[in-house]
């Protein structure tokens, strides 16, 4: 998959997100999204690839911070 | 053989509570007031003579061949003008009347040809029938005076013949083009004996404004406007009731028949969705189904450059079964997937995401909806908890406004535009929210109030504007609110969208359209009465498509309408089946009735059902195909009923992506653009030749009726079942109802449908279940299905695709009324003499800037990629906005539309892309390539047939 295209793809989610005045809900919003709607491959994706490149991996700040309070939800993988 | 013959009733039914009681012919009668006494005579079992009446059409009381008799008063009157009245005493049979009616056939008949036997309406025409009822014997005026025996014929459109000789001038056909169409393009020219049906300014059929949608055909009562292929074949000897394949309309319609053979289709006005109206679609083009162009054996080869070879249905099934294990044990269970059609049934759509999720064991799946109406699903589902339209199509006879949001009804849901317009012109009131001109804008006796002539793209700039104005004057419906929706998100949006950047003021330059505009049309919609809001895939397809729904649903809470007949928010949808595969769980994150995969009760049910284990995680999306096919961890693909290579956007990244996949299995009734990368073809069958259900944009479950035998030899569900058992996973079922069965036992949403049930009502609309045996016309009508209903925020995120020097324009793509989406049905048939290719739409301004004449061809060049059209200059266009049409693979339309999708469903944005357009002489590279690479692909076809 193309990590770039992932990175696009969940800084649109996070821009709806984004307009949601409590901020936990809007970080919930975004990581509820993605492991709703993302195939496995697609979130181990998208972390190693922000895990390799850090900050320039191009994620909006709201993205970030919902990867970081929610990694959990975006690692898992239900049995 | 069933033949269903329609009781023509003279004159429709009136709505009243008030009970009227007259006689009849001795015969006591009650029915509504305002009833006929043509209409009340016929609902008593008496058959008053008729021609100028049909019950479609208001009466015209022109032909005075149903004159009665009414005790007191003097005279005869007209019984289909002259409505019942309490205590009346009626006769329809009299000596009197015996011989008014014959001296009217008389006249009639002396100028008309007596040809009878060998007419093409022999055994079908009211006027032969009319003359047996009255008894007329003999004519003693003779035929030697002046006639129109010599009248000369219109065989201008493809489908049906205008013989001004048998024209009996009742009205009929210019009625229903009025009444029923909406068009205006017949009249009768002339005045007396010069009288005749006239198209246009006395022009042949297909050079006036005629769009062939048969109404004229359907309420003549004689040879006059006759179908070309009764001509041809004779009058059918039996009829099938089944239901059309082409837009989400769902139109019923009888097949007529003679063995095997359609002979015509037409409207059956019992149909629920359509009430005996059609389009030139559905009544004509339908002989796409025994076009030659038709594969009727399985094929296979290795790879794309090999000739196909024909096989056995088991050879080629076993070969696809062992290709897919194959493919699983090399590169993971994961590594393949299907794609279901909204083209195919319910049972089929059905099947296919069984067998992904059963057989391959995996969520991989996904349908054609995720380009068109994916972000309804989604925006719905949200706000009001579930993903459909709230509102029957009848019910648009109860709204003061309607307002058409990115749709365009009259090309792409005619006989849904028809009923609308028909409204408007009682005087509903209008609003049109698109970047084009569409015909609805201004067409004969409809015209909008509003025209949001809004800049692509900007869609959710629109409804945040407008629910600015709604909320900032007060206009919002506070006690439905209160009761009915969620506070908190309630006063959420309230403040987010009372920000002065969301006025129409602050955001006037972003829309390119007048902020008063935008404060009228507000102001209507919010206050004109009943509120319905109709949109297309000029909502969803877009970045924003989602948020587009959500600000549409929030618009529709907020000024209380939904839950009741007239309002509500109508998505229109583009195939026939379209709602239809969304509820049978074709989306890879959700099972039948739209319940995620992840929910382990609704997992446990399935599995319980289907026997194995089933994955909790959802699987790939089609977008999500291509780049995993492109990343090499896709391999191999099940797509049934489906053009991807022609429908989905930028198509040189689809044919990469597909280029890059082992093993493509493909089943449709022709070799498609995505037929030209598989390795097996399985033929299909089209939608005369199985049996089974569509479900239309209302939730309006109808049945599939099989006509004449598969010509491949199986129907669809078939081929599937045959695939999965191969896979080793058992799929048997006898009929498409045993399918439907288990559809409801596994689905709350269907728990009451099956196709007794269906039989029995003509058609139900879901959710049909213990609460609703009868099904739910209307949606959230005491509390919404979420409970209440929610209001999210929409904030406006332009588009990415901006224009530039280099890309100065927007292109935005639709559909054309004689053709429909990829063309694959439509191409192959006379459709194409309206449109026979696709053509790039420019404002004058741009053209003449570029030094652009009509006709010229033109390179259109994007971010994607560029291809050549013709240009048409157009009125309907605004300045720095193109648009074309995708109906012809070698267009290249999708050649140029982008990866950008919806943030939430990955719906293509396809009404937004950045272009330039420049006068060329030659086809694109592209186009070049692609005329070699059909070239290729046709004779390895050929050599293996």
């Amino acid at each position: 998959m193309d990590a770039e295209n992932l990175v696009k793809m969940a800084n649109q989610i996070g821009e709806f997100f984004a307009a949601f005045p409590d901020r936990a809900e809007a970080l919930d919003g975004i990581a509820g999204h993605i492991r709703k709607f993302w195939a496995p491959r697609m979130r181990e994706q998208l972390l190693a690839f922000v895990d390799a490149s850090g900050a320039a991996a191009g994620l909006s700040p709201i993205v970030s911070e919902a990867l970081s309070v929610h990694r959990q939800r975006f690692e898992e993988r239900a049995a | 053989m069933t033949t269903h013959h329609d009781i023509d009733y003279g004159t429709p039914a009136r709505r009243s509570e008030d009970l009227v009681t007259l006689e009849i012919d001795g015969m006591p009668v009650s029915v509504p007031a305002g009833t006929s006494l043509m209409r009340a005579a016929a609902e008593a079992g008496v058959m008053v003579p008729k021609l100028c009446a049909t019950d479609s059409l208001e009466p015209f009381g022109s032909c005075r061949l149903c004159l009665v008799e009414i005790e007191g008063r003097k005279g005869f009157p007209a019984s289909c003008t002259t409505p019942v009245a309490k205590g009346m005493v009626v006769h329809t049979q009299t000596d009197r009347l015996q011989e008014l009616r014959r001296g009217v056939m008389e006249l009639y008949i002396s100028d008309h040809p007596l040809d009878c036997l060998t007419c093409s309406a022999n055994g079908d025409c009211e006027l032969q029938t009319q003359a047996g009822v009255v008894g007329l014997r003999e004519v003693r005026y003779g035929f030697k005076g002046a006639n129109h025996l010599e009248s000369e014929k219109d065989e201008s459109n493809p489908y049906f013949s205008y013989d001004p000789s048998k024209c009996i001038v009742c009205n009929r056909c210019v009625r229903a083009c009025e009444e029923t169409q909406g068009t205006f393009a017949l009249t009768i020219s002339g005045r007396g004996f010069e009288s005749r049906v006239s198209p246009g300014q006395d022009e042949p059929f297909m050079q006036s404004e005629c769009v062939s949608c048969g109404a004229c055909v359907q309420a003549c009562p004689t040879a006059t406007l006759q179908e070309k292929t009764v001509i041809e074949r004779g009058q059918p000897e039996h009829s099938v009731i089944t239901t059309c394949a082409y837009c989400g309309v769902g139109c019923s319609f009888k097949a007529e028949m003679k063995g095997n053979e359609v002979v015509r289709m037409t409207p059956w006005k019992d149909g629920g969705a359509n009430e005996g109206h059609s389009c030139v679609k559905g009544r004509f083009a339908w002989g796409y189904a025994t076009h030659k162009d038709r594969i009727t054996k399985p094929m296979i080869r290795a790879k794309i450059t090999d000739p196909w070879r024909e096989v056995s249905w088991d050879e080629a099934i076993n070969h696809a079964a062992s290709e897919f294990r194959r493919l699983q044990a090399q590169y993971g269970r994961d590594s393949i997937g299907g794609i279901t059609s909204s083209r195919c049934t319910n049972e089929e759509t059905y099947l296919v995401q069984k067998l992904v999720r059963a057989a391959f064991g995996n969520n991989n799946v996904d349908t054609c909806a995720r380009v068109c109406h994916s972000p309804t699903g989604y925006g719905l589902g949200q706000s009001y908890g579930t993903s459909a339209g709230t509102q029957t199509f009848k019910s648009v006879e109860h709204t003061d406004v309607v307002m058409v949001i990115g749709a365009n009804p009259t090309d792409a849901h005619p006989v849904f535009a028809s009923r609308m317009k028909r409204r408007l012109r009682e005087g509903a009131r209008l609003i049109v929210v698109d970047p084009r001109a569409i015909d609805l804008v201004d067409s004969p006796h409809v015209k909008a109030d509003f025209h949001l002539a809004l800049r692509p793209g900007t869609n959710v700039a629109m409804v945040s504007a407008l629910a600015h104005v709604i909320v900032t004057e007060g206009l919002v419906d506070e006690a439905y609110v209160a009761e009915r929706c969620d506070p908190t998100s309630y006063a959420q949006w309230r403040e987010f969208v009372s920000r002065p950047d969301n006025s129409p003021e602050a955001l006037e330059a972003e829309l390119g359209v007048p902020a008063e505009q935008v404060r009228g049309a507000a102001r209507l919609y919010a206050t004109g009465g009943n509120a319905a809001i109709y949109y297309g895939l000029g909502v969803t397809e877009h970045a924003q498509g989602s948020t587009t729904v959500m600000g549409i649903a929030n618009l529709a809470m907020c000024t209380g309408n939904v839950g009741r007949e007239g309002v509500g928010v109508n998505p229109l949808r583009g195939q026939n089946n379209v709602q239809g595969s969304c509820d049978m769980g074709s989306f890879p994150h959700e099972f039948p009735g739209y319940r995620h995969v992840s929910d382990s009760t609704v997992r446990a049910s399935f599995e319980a059902a289907w026997g194995v284990e089933l994955q909790a995680e959802p699987g790939l999306r089609i977008p999500n195909m291509f780049e995993a096919s492109l990343a090499g961890s896709f391999k191999g693909l099940y797509c049934q009923g489906e053009d991807i290579v022609q429908s989905d956007p930028n198509t040189q990244h689809v044919s990469a992506a597909l280029e890059a996949m082992e093993c493509i299995v493909v089943q449709d009734i022709f070799l498609n653009e995505t037929a030209k990368y598989a390795h097996v073809f399985l033929p299909g069958s089209s939608f005369l030749e199985k049996d089974g259900t569509f479900t239309n944009a209302e939730r309006r479950i109808s049945l599939v009726r099989q006509v004449m035998p598969p010509l491949a030899g199986f129907a669809d569900w078939e081929a599937t079942c045959k695939l999965a058992n191969a896979l080793g996973y058992p799929m048997n079922y006898a009929h498409p109802r045993e399918i439907m069965d288990e559809i409801a036992l596994l689905t709350p949403t269907f728990s009451g449908v099956s196709f007794a049930k269906i039989e029995a009502m003509g058609s139900v609309q879901w959710p049909c279940n213990d609460d609703a045996p009868d099904g739910t016309p209307i949606m959230h009508v005491d509390h919404f299905v979420r409970g209440k209903g929610r209001f999210l925020p929409t904030q406006y995120v332009p588009s990415t695709e901006k224009v530039t020097r280099k890309f100065p324009l927007l292109l935005t793509t639709g559909r054309i009324l004689s053709q429909y989406n990829v063309g694959a049905q439509t191409r192959r048939t006379p459709n194409n003499q309206w449109h026979s290719e696709d053509v790039l739409e420019i404002h004058a301004h741009d053209a003449e800037e570029r030094g652009i004449r009509d006709g010229d061809w033109v390179g259109i060049e994007s971010r994607a990629g560029d291809t050549v059209l013709r240009a048409r200059i157009s009125e309907r266009m605004q300045p720095g906005v193109v648009y074309t049409t995708f109906h012809f693979p070698e267009s290249g339309a999708n050649v140029i539309t982008t990866d950008n999708s919806d943030w939430a469903t990955n719906c293509p944005e396809y009404k937004v892309t950045a272009v330039q357009v420049a006068r060329v002489l030659q086809p694109s590279t592209w186009q070049r390539e692609y005329q070699r690479f059909n070239e290729q692909q046709e004779e390895l076809l050929n050599h293996g047939r």
